[in-house]
């Protein structure tokens, strides 16, 4: 049943909105963001910050959008004089007690505080001579400081641990001017979801001790991806300066995590800036691998899959692009083959407000990628196959123990002893040196992004292993390996990957075993 | 009566009636008294039939707004599908009232038969009574009538919990009080929704101050007309309304009028005037939260609802104090402010920080280091905190301000210009 449409009016701006739809959220339909600091669309409604007072015509006060519904016929404006002056006093009511030490503020240059008082505040304050508050910064858990100073009492980490962890161990402290945001004094904010807080925050009150001056917000690029921490696949944004991942945050999208991430997936990157990188393509002179060029070591690849025939064996990382495993799977389609993969299983963490989002015990983020196009978790069988095997193929698994007989090509990113065996070693990029895409627990197919280049040499998987096909079927792009991915699998199909944008789409089927691979 | 005075021949006991008289606090002497007939005689009637005569009588909220209360009993859901809940506002917590104080202390019995009706009225299975904190004395009579009532089979099926404050001004708002009794914070919450529909738990709720409903059952007993009846001045205002009077008189301590009863009588001849030798300054009429008034406005002032509005101020709590020449009104001014500032709940900015600036700017005048810049920043500050927060204590703070800058401005602009002595005030 569609919803009840309500017509209104914002700053000249006509919209029509689902009945009981906040002012402030219909008012971002009419393109205009009113001005607010305890709002946020993932928790309940405060109205305390008073910073979203709007004129209502008609209404003898002015009124907060955050907690008005919309009403048919109803005129608002957002830029009156009262409502401006109203929100002005607010800002200046809110910097009297704030440091501005906005020059050793992590949060500067994305502070709402900033941003707000530079939009609409005084010029200067008239809160002159007094001295400011003064509490002591706090350490409030495993990677969270409390700034008591900065505070603007919005209290939206209250509510987060209050309504969404349901973890209520912080609380606004004290009345009046003196009031704080307190820990309960035998608890730390160490839920596994308590990360939440420093993003929620809009100053930079609550702060990252990860992040801890390590850059300014100025100096970050950021790139849309999906988490690797677990195979929820949480949308992320990896936050990168110089080509070097510093922060990842989560993105919104109201289908798979709301505005949310976990701690684990939040401190999961480091391993992307390694430095221990394979740059060049290696191939194998007698007893060592020497690195050579890409021409000499995929034309050594296509030599040993043309003069080889029987079984070959896949053993592939849950954390591989689609595209990849997709293309790693066709690569071998003159094969009796076996594909496997092994996922890392850690201790489950449900966010409790919320509806199916939790850290996932499986650590992998691709896991039902694979799945869908047939590699299985009987890795212990695939291991033992390998023996036998004409071919081997080990898609950045640097945990594979492998003995073969035939030739083993590997694919990865670092050089472990395993691929110390190989006959070939193609250097691939990680998930923030490419595009491509994953397919969550639930059939998600969602897209990641490019947030750096790759070191040295090293190319993305589905490139590399799309060399591998006959020239005339060799993919262009992730885009082009994404086509024919949909075109070949059924799981896949109806999907494109325009289509799927920031958001992801669900696979058509939830379930299916690689039945589009050519035999 | 003048409780702890003799009566004075010009007031209207009906609330007061027993102040004073120990023996009307037990079950038995209040039956004595005709007690629980009205209660008796609610128990025969419809719960509409309850509100129809309520909204007959007049009555008002005495808590300080001044809402109607049959008009408030009627919002309360007609067909009832959830459990219904009444609230009563013993919180007491605006300087300068203790009225509840004394109908707690001397007359429980007559609070709980009010309860009782109301509870009928709209429909309450559960009555809660918040209590201020501090009120030891009152608590453990409530406390000790309480259980004589239910001794006596007399509240039947009703439930009344006892709810005791813990010191918070704050929880005299109804929605901050909601929440202190559910065991939150008592941080007043927005509206809608109001209490009738979501009140305590999320229930339907109404909530009477303890004067409010005290009357309740004289109005059942004597009727709706005869309550009507009781006004001296503006037919809306109808009735008794205790007046407790406090600062420089003579005889301060609670009076009870007729609505409409001129101020002026009431602090010169109930409460014996300001002292021997001093003159009349000012006035604060409904407790510490309403615009201030100076001496022509407080001796031409009629006590009830419209004529404390006629003067630009509100009747309030019915809480009176009074200054005489010899008070400071900025220091006066500054104490409010101070209290205010102790007392925000911190939720609104404006309140939380505008509060403790203002009272920072006063502290800063009586010390003789004020700015000639400093009033019209204390204005407009004021301005700046009325009708912009959820509940209105940021407005409360302001109401003094905006009232004693403009009437006694030649005051501040002593401190300002260095002719008065500083006051270092913490």
């Amino acid at each position: 049943m569609p919803d009840e449409l309500v017509s209104l009016t914002i700053d000249d701006v006509q919209v029509s909105v689902p009945k009981g739809t906040l002012l402030i959220e219909a008012a971002k339909q009419a393109g205009v963001l009113v001005p607010h600091y305890c709002y946020h669309p993932g928790l309940p409604v405060a109205g305390v910050c008073r910073m979203c007072l709007v004129d209502v015509e008609k209404q003898p006060k002015l009124s907060i959008a955050c907690a008005t519904q919309v009403a048919d016929g109803m005129v608002v404006r957002t830029q009156s004089d009262q409502a401006k002056k109203a929100r002005q006093s607010v800002l200046e009511f809110l910097l009297i007690n704030h440091p501005l030490d906005c020059p050793i503020c992590d949060q500067a240059g994305e502070c709402e505080l900033q941003d707000f008082v530079f939009q609409e505040g005084r010029a200067g304050t008239r809160y002159t001579e007094y001295s400011k508050r003064f509490n002591p910064v706090e350490d409030f858990g495993p990677d969270v400081l409390y700034v008591p100073n900065r505070c603007i009492l919005c209290t939206r980490c209250v509510r987060f641990m209050e309504d969404v962890a349901k973890e209520p161990v912080l609380n606004v402290s004290e009345r009046g001017d003196r009031a704080f945001i307190g820990i309960h004094p035998e608890s730390r904010l160490d839920h596994p979801w308590a990360g939440n807080v420093v993003d929620l925050c809009p100053v930079g009150s609550l702060l990252s001790k990860d992040f801890l001056h390590k850059a300014r917000a100025w100096e970050l690029d950021k790139t849309a991806s999906i988490c690797t921490g677990c195979s929820q696949g949480c949308n992320v944004t990896l936050d990168t300066r110089e080509d070097v991942v510093v922060r990842v945050r989560p993105r919104p999208n109201l289908d798979v995590n709301r505005y949310f991430m976990c701690d684990h997936g939040r401190a999961h990157y480091r391993w992307m800036n390694r430095g221990d990188r394979i740059e060049a393509p290696l191939i194998r002179h007698g007893g060592e691998l020497r690195a050579t060029d890409w021409d000499e070591a995929l034309d050594r690849s296509r030599e040993i899959l043309k003069g080889a025939r029987g079984a070959a064996v896949a053993l592939v990382s849950p954390r591989a692009s689609t595209e990849a495993l997709f293309l790693a799977r066709r690569a071998l389609a003159a094969f009796e083959w076996t594909g496997a993969f092994q996922v890392v299983v850690g201790d489950e963490a449900p966010l409790a407000g919320v509806p199916n989002l939790a850290l996932r015990a499986e650590r992998a983020p691709n896991g039902k990628g694979a799945e869908l196009l047939g590699y299985t978790r009987a890795y212990a069988a695939a291991v033992t196959a390998a023996q036998s095997a004409a071919v081997v193929l080990v898609l950045d698994d640097p945990d594979a123990v492998v003995k073969t007989d035939g030739a083993l090509i590997y694919l990865g990113t670092v050089l472990p002893p395993v691929a110390r065996e190989a006959a070939v070693a193609l250097p691939i990029a990680n998930v923030a040196e490419e595009e491509g895409t994953f397919v969550n627990r639930d059939g998600r197919v969602q897209r990641y992004f490019q947030a750096k280049p790759a070191p040295g040499m090293a190319r993305p998987g589905w490139w590399a292993l799309g060399e591998l096909l006959p020239e005339a079927e060799r993919p262009a792009s992730a885009a082009d390996a994404f086509t024919q991915l949909a075109a070949a699998e059924p799981a896949f199909a109806g999907l494109s990957y325009g289509q799927l944008g920031f958001a992801g789409a669900r696979t058509t089927r939830g379930a299916g075993a690689g039945a589009g691979v050519p035999a | 009566m003048g409780y702890p005075h003799k009566p004075h021949p010009k007031e209207t006991a009906v609330l007061s009636k027993h102040f004073g008289d120990a023996e009307a606090r037990s079950y038995k002497g209040w039956a004595k008294r005709g007690g629980y007939e009205a209660w008796k005689q609610a128990q025969a009637m419809t719960p509409a039939a309850i509100i129809e005569e309520l909204k007959n009588s007049g009555l008002r909220g005495r808590g300080g707004a001044g809402f109607p209360t049959g008009l408030k009993w009627s919002f309360m859901p007609k067909e009832k599908k959830k459990p219904h809940y009444l609230c009563v506002n013993a919180d007491e917590s605006e300087p300068g009232t203790f009225k509840d104080r004394e109908i707690m202390r001397w007359t429980p019995h007559q609070l709980l038969e009010g309860t009782a009706i109301a509870m009928r009225a709209i429909q309450a299975e559960v009555g809660y009574i918040y209590v201020r904190g501090e009120f030891t004395e009152p608590f453990a009579i409530m406390a000790q009538a309480l259980d004589e009532a239910y001794k006596a089979g007399i509240l039947g099926d009703l439930k009344i919990y006892l709810v005791r404050g813990a010191g918070a001004y704050i929880c005299g708002e109804e929605t901050a009080l909601m929440n202190s009794i559910e065991g939150k914070r008592g941080n007043p919450r927005i509206k809608p929704p109001f209490p009738a529909a979501a009140g305590v738990f999320g229930l339907p709720t109404t909530i009477n101050n303890v004067e409010t409903l005290a009357a309740v059952p004289h109005i059942l007993k004597n009727g709706a007309a005869w309550y009507k009846a009781m006004c001296l001045s503006n037919p809306k205002s109808t009735g008794t309304k205790l007046f407790s009077v406090c600062g420089q008189v003579q005889k301060p301590g609670n009076y009870e009028v007729t609505m409409g009863f001129p101020l002026k009588d009431l602090i010169y001849g109930m409460a014996g005037g300001v002292p021997r030798g001093r003159t009349l300054k000012a006035c604060i009429p409904g407790g510490s939260s309403v615009p201030i008034l100076n001496r022509e406005e407080t001796e031409s002032c009629l006590l009830d609802y419209e004529g404390c509005v006629e003067k630009g101020t509100m009747l309030g709590s019915g809480g009176v104090i009074v200054f005489d020449d010899s008070a400071d009104m900025v220091y006066q001014i500054m104490r409010l402010a101070r209290f205010y500032a102790h007392e925000s709940c911190a939720q609104c900015t404006q309140c939380r920080e505008g509060t403790a600036w203002t009272t920072k700017i006063l502290q800063r005048i009586l010390a003789g280091q004020g700015k000639s810049t400093d009033l019209d920043l204390l204005l407009d500050l004021s301005e700046n905190m009325t009708g912009k927060t959820i509940c209105v204590l940021s407005d409360s703070c302001a109401a003094p301000v905006v009232s004693g800058i403009k009437k006694f401005r030649g005051e501040f602009e002593e401190y300002l210009a260095g002719r008065r002595r500083p006051v270092v005030a913490a």
